[in-house]
């Protein structure tokens, strides 16, 4: 589903990607994990372009996204994205924030955009807040309406920049069943995530990152019971 | 005999009708302050849009129509900052619409350019005080630049620009008086004819810088009172 070749990205002459290829295959749960600053985050953001590769290419469905020509915002409509902060609109009642793009974007009228926001909601147990602004919403619950906002394009995939990192401790659950049952119903998933029982449970394959480089990939039962490399088994003796 | 303090402002003002020229000229000032306020609002919005949008690209997709767009934002805002407010009136007047009689046209011209580029840097600003991941959210859902920037930025962008705005409405208001220089017919025109007529300058300049004060003050409690509606907003 996602090809990715070489992909550097360097922030002046700082190195933070390092020549990565992967591929993403249709229903796959990837799930990145490693220390801070290892490059995971720059990495899924250079999945749908948030930030630009300094070098290397990435093809989503057969096409090369990292040249220039392609309409970019087209590719980002069909890949759904999970920030740490959240980032609902303020400005927003929940629904405007979910039915905003489908509609801007010609994916569907007002009215259909407003009959999937509330089954959505619904199915996140929020269905009371649809006219709450995003103010009034803990932080759980705000990142249960992101999710759903991004599932409101009808995603082929959905990528997750740490999403219960920002959260209070007992409201990572919440946010974490949403997300497990978004991959039981067939999901393609990038997360980046410091949650190991998260990787361990959902995760199809784990890809550990240090310094820009995947250091060592293996499906969660191989990378955490027999991890190889000497980086990732002192990652692993300092999180577990 | 001298005539009394009170026969002064008598004579400035009640004689011959001569309040209606000070409304008159007011109103003339107002329309000024406003019109010129919308065209520098307009103006400054596009030259706000163009810098933030440059700014904004992806490395190897530099847009070339964009960059000589924002050097002209540049040029602009660097001039009309740059220069004294009444030598720009003068240059317009005398220089690039010299056949023009109506001077109040000139005026609105002059006005709203220079306006135009304060508030560009003012919209700039209160661009950028919106957190990034706001329009990397709006992006993300492949909302195109200009709808991440109407629905999602702009709004938040207006709400922290309010106080710096109202400052520029309030220093284009008080600006308005250069056009007296041009021969606009706004308050300070009237207040020196009427000096000049009466040979007693005092009460008709003391007159006028009254109602100055008394509109900034409106306006400015006007605007608090608009800026706690908007906070409220953020609590509901």
């Amino acid at each position: 589903m996602i090809d990715v070749k070489n992909l550097s990205k360097s922030f002046g002459d700082h190195l933070v990607l390092d020549g990565i290829s992967q591929h993403i295959y249709p229903g796959e749960k990837v799930v990145v994990i490693g220390p801070s600053g290892s490059g995971k985050s720059t990495f899924l953001r250079c999945l749908n372009l948030l930030e630009t590769p300094s070098a290397g290419t990435i093809s989503f469905q057969g096409t090369v996204i990292t040249d220039p020509k392609v309409k970019i915002d087209q590719v980002r409509q069909q890949m759904g994205m999970v920030f740490q902060h959240f980032n609902l609109f303020p400005n927003m009642t929940i629904r405007k924030n979910i039915t905003l793009a489908p509609v801007r974007t010609g994916l569907m009228k007002q009215e259909e955009a407003d009959e999937l926001a509330g089954s959505l909601l619904q199915r996140v147990d929020l269905t009371d807040k649809a006219d709450a602004y995003p103010s009034q919403l803990s932080g759980g619950q705000k990142q249960r309406v992101a999710i759903v906002r991004a599932l409101a394009m009808k995603p082929q995939l959905m990528l997750f920049d740490e999403p219960t990192s920002a959260l209070d401790p007992e409201m990572v659950g919440e946010v974490l069943d949403v997300m497990k049952e978004l991959a039981r119903d067939g999901m393609t998933m990038v997360v980046v995530t410091h949650e190991m029982g998260f990787a361990r449970e959902v995760g199809s394959r784990v890809l550990f990152m240090a310094g820009g480089k995947v250091l060592e990939e293996a499906p969660p039962a191989e990378l955490f019971g027999n991890p190889k490399h000497p980086r990732l088994k002192d990652f692993l003796s300092k999180v577990l | 005999m001298k005539p009394s303090l009170a026969q002064r402002f008598v004579t400035a003002f009640l004689e011959g009708g001569r309040w209606k020229l000070y409304l008159q000229g007011l109103g003339t000032t107002l329309e000024l302050t406003v019109v010129a306020l919308i065209f520098g609002v307009l103006l400054g919005l596009v030259v706000a849009v163009v810098r933030s949008a440059h700014d904004q690209q992806r490395i190897g997709r530099k847009n070339p129509v964009l960059g000589i767009l924002n050097v002209l934002c540049q040029i602009y805002t660097t001039v009309i900052r740059g220069t004294p407010m009444l030598v720009q009136l003068f240059i317009w007047t005398f220089v690039i619409f010299p056949t023009q009689r109506n001077k109040i046209l000139v005026a609105f011209i002059g006005l709203g350019v220079n306006s135009g580029a304060y508030v560009a840097e003012i919209i700039r600003g209160g661009l950028m005080s919106v957190d990034a991941g706001q329009s990397e959210a709006g992006r993300s859902l492949g909302l195109g630049y200009f709808d991440t920037m109407r629905f999602i930025v702009i709004p938040q962008a207006f709400k922290n620009i309010l106080p710096s705005l109202g400052n520029e409405f309030i220093t284009l208001f008080k600006d308005t008086s250069l056009a007296q220089a041009i021969g606009g017919m706004e308050m300070l025109y009237y207040a020196s004819t009427i000096g000049g007529r009466t040979f007693d300058y005092m009460p008709p300049l003391l007159g006028i810088a009254a109602m100055y004060l008394a509109i900034v003050i409106i306006f400015t409690w006007l605007q608090g009172k608009l800026e706690r509606r908007l906070r409220e907003s953020d609590r509901r």
